[in-house]
């Protein structure tokens, strides 16, 4: 079967506007949550977040950001950064009818949506921008950054909640292996720091709602845990062949060995308690990446700081796992980004990629009082040291049912 | 207003829309071929123009607006009879 590597990464996230800054803040761990300044946060029930670090608008030529939605932008940045770092660029090309894209969004376009509805309301419809739709739509992120790449192998865009991003590796990891496409350019964006979101994800009570200690709300797996951070941002990654990166010679940052997908079909929100879908995505990954659980050394986990959601995945990740579980280094680096919703599932594969790369695993933030339900071994207080060969699985899941485990390895 | 002050106050707009530079836009220029203003920033212009000017510019005349005189022409008519 066709190998795919991972050889360009790119973000821009609560903690930095690029990879190295999001990762040195990782190791760190430092928090990029905080109480919301906007003018419309006064009436809502949570009043913190975390809004990206860099504004795109302060990266991104004026004219041409003025017609992208918010998710369009951080996508933009976040694939442009991705494909100079793999090495793309006026010298090095791919042939645009082997280059696809795979760009998530959970949402799409909800800023615009909700900002052209006020203009409706009170201008009337010859006052909507012609710019409405193509800004609203949920594959928008994706043809932008088609657009910009050239790229005509295709252009797709899963939509599966909070499990979107990790869903565009997967996709991604079969148009390589299905010889549709010789590079891929997958990831995942979400901009929907805004009211109605916010007083959505509030109402369903999912929300953390410790607005006094902004940065210490999102503690996944601490028992005084209460509900996730709403994040925003974007992260993509270039998978590549490994004959096609061979051939130009790619610098290598870890191998996307397999990729699993399950639904539970047991609540449209609710985790099923028992995680046994969750359980079934993480063995089939790891069946596709042809390891078995005793090779797993670590697990960044979607562990988004809801009380169900955390004991829900650590008990699927002991049904997979078995008795290997006790031996594996886990973090949920949610703790310091908060939840970037349809691109939550792309940063972390990053972060993975990176913590397998890099050979150390970032702790986990807020920690204090870890919950006994939960039984695994977090990382937490400093980061963690992994060996030079080692595997790793990074886990989403999305209202839906959507459960996604990807698989990757070490690349000597 | 006179032709020019109309020339120069469409070519902010264009400037700020489509990002063109304000010297490039003279009355010869097309705003497709010329300028690589799409059919979508058009409107844009249009709403704005309307805006600015207190005119109405229905789709069958907008569709006629080829070059930038055209549409210099167009307003200054327009906002007499306006």
């Amino acid at each position: 079967m066709t190998r795919v590597l991972v050889t360009g990464l790119g973000a821009t996230t609560p903690l930095g506007g690029d990879v190295p800054s999001t990762w040195d803040g990782l190791l760190e761990g430092r928090s990029g949550v905080r109480r919301l300044t906007y003018d419309w946060v006064a009436d809502l029930p949570v009043q913190i977040g975390a809004p990206a670090a860099v504004e795109p608008t302060d990266v991104l030529d004026r004219v041409e950001a003025r017609t992208l939605d918010r998710s369009q932008q951080f996508a933009l940045v976040a694939a442009r950064e991705a494909w100079s770092d793999a090495g793309f660029g006026d010298d090095v090309t791919v042939e645009p009818e082997r280059l696809a894209v795979v760009v998530a969004s959970g949402i799409g376009g909800v800023l615009t949506l909700l900002a052209q509805y006020d203009v409706l309301r009170e201008k009337g419809a010859r006052r909507v921008s012609p710019h409405t739709v193509p800004m609203l739509m949920p594959n928008g992120p994706a043809a932008t950054v088609g657009l910009a790449l050239t790229a005509r192998a295709g252009v797709h865009t899963p939509v599966s909640a909070c499990a979107s991003g990790a869903e565009a590796i997967a996709l991604g990891l079969d148009l390589l292996r299905a010889g549709r496409a010789d590079v891929v350019v997958a990831g995942g964006t979400e901009a929907a720091i805004a009211p109605l979101p916010i007083a959505g994800f509030a109402a369903m009570r999912a929300l953390s709602m410790r607005d006094v200690e902004p940065q210490e709300a999102s503690r996944p797996y601490d028992k005084a845990r209460d509900g996730f951070v709403l994040g925003e941002g974007a992260a993509v990654l270039v998978l590549e062949t490994e004959e096609h990166a061979r051939k130009r010679g790619a610098r290598v940052y870890a191998a996307l060995a397999g990729a699993g997908m399950s639904s539970d079909a047991y609540h449209v929100a609710a985790p099923e308690p028992t995680g046994a879908g969750a359980a079934r995505a993480l063995a089939l990954a790891i069946r596709d990446a042809g390891l078995t659980p005793a090779d797993i050394v670590h697990v960044n986990a979607h562990a988004t700081s809801t009380p169900l959601g955390d004991v829900a995945e650590a008990a699927a990740l002991r049904t997979a796992l078995g008795d290997a579980v006790n031996t594996v280094n886990v973090t949920a680096t949610k703790s310091c980004t908060g939840h970037l919703l349809g691109a939550a599932g792309a940063l972390e594969a990053a972060v993975t990629v990176l913590s397998l790369h890099n050979r150390v695993v970032p702790a986990t933030r807020n920690l204090d009082d870890p919950d006994d339900e939960v039984g695994l071994d977090v990382v937490r207080m400093s980061p963690r040291d992994l060996p030079a060969e080692a595997a790793a699985l990074s886990n989403s899941f999305g209202f839906g049912g959507h459960n996604v485990t990807l698989a990757f390895r070490s690349h000597a | 207003m006179s032709q020019e002050e109309i020339l120069a106050e469409l070519a902010q707009i264009v400037n700020e829309i489509a990002g063109v530079p304000v010297g490039d836009i003279t009355p010869e220029k097309s705003f497709l071929d010329d300028l690589d203003v799409d059919s979508l920033s058009m409107v844009e212009i249009a709403t704005a123009a309307e805006d600015k000017w207190g005119i109405r510019i229905p789709d069958d005349d907008l569709k006629n607006l080829k070059t930038v005189g055209d549409a210099v022409n167009y307003i200054a008519k327009a906002g007499v009879a306006a």
